[in-house]
């Protein structure tokens, strides 16, 4: 199946109607088998400035569909930034600037005719700290599909999406609750289950666990391995053991202090299944930054 | 030896001896006091102020509110009301809350949620903050310019353009900067997380700024159009440059709307009129009427403090 075609099959609109397991069996889309290596994005020598300064430079990956893609590295070396590209989110840091490509089912993302509102739609995010809308848990999860103009029972997208999420049980007796009351893994879950409801085909998180205890991450993890068949999930994180414990592929990013000004600039060192880079990596730096020997 | 000393320093004696000490904090202590004087001479200046115009004006209160409410302007203190003054008050508080709220608060919208950080729109910011800062008296030439003069003949051709509408649109620019800034500042306090979110799941700058940007502002807006509401409502400079009168009123100006382009007066211009009356009689007047303003502007912020906590309770 050529790439614009499989876009246009993820724009069906019945995926968006019906649950995601019936699409799955559905002839049209592809076999379980080959899934594994279907690219979604494609990083081709990305550089991300912000005015003058160069956050990451030279950036070439791939992302595969129905995989959980980890990044890894020390603070400051454009993880974040990076994440943050695949769904046009830094269009609003005002002074950052993309050079190179980010193909998406073969196109590209930064074209000028792509709508970055539809890239969002397709794509979701969940942020480092917990951000809930301050109304209802109810509210949360419906205002994405509802400007998205999906039809059909919002009391059907907020179960199935609360379910997902592993939150239902919960909050199922209070919907209507100001999701600010809920606890810090709660609102994280909630927020995970508000990028569900617009059935998004890629989920990006950005260190979701970073504000959470133990056992909340732990949840979340779960709720990553559970909606991992459906989704391709991109995670960054800080914690190695929780890379080693979700991903299937994993890439380590580190900062090079530039020669000519006192700034520094994130590189992708190395990319690879997540087994490899954890038990026998390339690189040397690599290795020194799994075993805990350096940042 | 290592081991003993440390025995020592952690013997519950020792630790017991460091903890107590309580040694008093003499700084803090001053600062307090100062803190609380401060608050206490603001709280004096206020009771001593209400106090005064209340007891100054008690004997029109209590023996013929009603009448005084109701009255006309007269050159008898026994019977002189103020109905034209707060009829005059209550235009201008109406030309503020439909010209000077929309368009600031549109104004302001734009200025955070749309225009890029540019040097232009960081000149048009400065320039706003100025534009706060000029003496009402300035707008008030600025309104006789344009208004009573130029548009005489929107405003009131009969009446010269000193009309309630004049005094009100000059009002309206008056407070126009100050209702852009405040809710420029209530939009900032909006955080930035909050936006992502809406971003996060498609929506459109529209869909973010009208249903999480704006709700989540929203007190603020309230809490800063009305204060400058309550500033408008207490200017006089303004109003006498623009031809508020005391004299010449028409018999007939009620809340029609062709007695908008009649002659006019105001609360603060019958206020600073009476002022200067040399009868008695006048004095306790004025109190009345200082009194009487006073309580519209607290009715103003009431509605607003109501208002604002209806829409927190829904956060
Ligand atoms: N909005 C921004 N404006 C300017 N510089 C930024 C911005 N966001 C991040 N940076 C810079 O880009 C670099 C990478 O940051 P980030 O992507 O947040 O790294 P990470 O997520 O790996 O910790 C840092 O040096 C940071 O200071
Ligand atoms: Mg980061």
């Amino acid at each position: 199946m050529s790439p614009e075609a499989r876009v246009k099959s993820n724009r069906d609109s019945s995926r968006v109607a019906n649950p995601r397991l019936e699409i799955k069996r559905s002839p049209s889309d592809v076999p379980l088998t080959d899934v594994e290596d279907v690219e979604v994005f494609g990083v081709q020598d990305l550089s991300v400035y912000y005015g003058s300064f160069r956050a990451i430079r030279n950036v070439n990956m791939t992302v595969n569909q129905r995989q959980i893609t980890s990044f890894i590295g020390p603070s400051g070396c454009g993880k974040t930034t990076l994440l943050r590209c695949f769904n046009r989110m830094n269009d609003l840091v005002e002074i950052a600037r993309v050079d190179g490509k980010i193909m998406y089912h073969g196109v590209d993302l930064y074209h000028p005719e792509v709508n970055a509102v539809e890239v969002r739609r397709r794509i979701g995010m969940v942020f480092q700290k917990p951000n809930p809308f301050p109304k209802s848990i109810y509210d949360n999860i419906t205002f994405g599909p509802k400007i998205a103009g999906i039809k059909g029972s919002m009391e059907e997208i907020v179960e199935r999406s609360l379910r997902r999420a592993a939150l239902w049980d919960e909050v199922k007796d209070r919907l209507k609750d100001s999701a600010m009351g809920l606890s810090g893994g709660q609102q994280q879950r909630l927020c995970i289950a508000r990028a569900l409801a617009v059935d998004p085909e890629v989920i990006l998180m950005d260190e979701p666990c970073s504000a959470l205890d133990p056992i909340a991450t732990g949840r979340i993890e779960d709720l990553m391995e559970e909606i991992k068949s459906e989704y391709t999930i991109v995670i960054v994180t800080h914690n190695m053991q929780q890379a080693a414990r979700v991903s299937d592929m994993c890439a380590f990013f580190t900062a090079e202090v530039n020669e000519t000004s006192d700034t520094r600039t994130g590189i992708l060192v190395e990319f690879d299944k997540t087994e490899k880079m954890f038990s026998n990596p390339s690189d040397e730096r690599t290795e020194n930054y799994v075993t805990g020997r350096f940042g | 030896m290592g081991t003993s000393s440390k025995a020592l320093t952690n013997s519950s004696e020792f630790v017991r001896d460091r903890l107590r000490g309580r040694r008093f904090d003499t700084t803090g202590f001053l600062f307090r006091v100062l803190l609380l004087g401060t608050l206490f001479i603001t709280l004096l200046l206020l009771t001593t102020l209400i106090f005064d115009v209340v007891s100054g004006g008690w004997s029109v209160l209590s023996t013929r509110l009603g009448s005084f409410l109701t009255g006309k302007l007269s050159i008898s203190a026994t019977t002189a009301g103020i109905s034209q003054g707060l009829r005059g008050t209550f235009f201008i508080g109406l030309f503020v809350v439909l010209i000077a709220f929309p368009l600031g608060v549109g104004a302001a919208i734009y200025l955070e949620e749309y225009a890029s950080r540019s040097r232009l729109s960081r000149i048009i910011d400065v320039n706003i903050r100025n534009l706060a800062g000029v003496p009402s008296v300035v707008y008030g030439l600025l309104g006789f310019a344009i208004f009573v003069k130029a548009l005489r003949f929107i405003t009131g051709p009969q009446s010269n353009g000193a009309t309630v509408i004049s005094a009100g649109l000059t009002l309206a620019i008056l407070v126009l900067p100050i209702v852009i800034i405040t809710s420029a500042e209530a939009l900032r306090a909006v955080p930035d997380s909050l936006r992502e979110a809406g971003f996060g799941v498609g929506a459109t700058r529209w869909e973010v700024v009208r249903s999480h940007v704006l709700p989540y502002a929203g007190p603020g807006i309230l809490t800063g159009t009305v204060l400058s509401l309550a500033r408008a409502l207490g200017e006089a400079a303004p109003l006498i440059l623009v031809g508020a009168t005391t004299g010449f009123l028409s018999e007939g100006a009620g809340y029609s709307l062709s007695s908008l382009q009649e002659r006019f007066t105001a609360m603060p211009i019958v206020i600073y009129t009476w002022a200067g009356r040399p009868q008695e009689g006048f004095r306790s007047a004025t109190s009345a009427a200082i009194v009487v303003l006073l309580v519209v502007v607290l009715l103003a912020n009431t509605v607003a403090i109501l208002l604002r906590n209806k829409y927190e309770k829904r956060r």
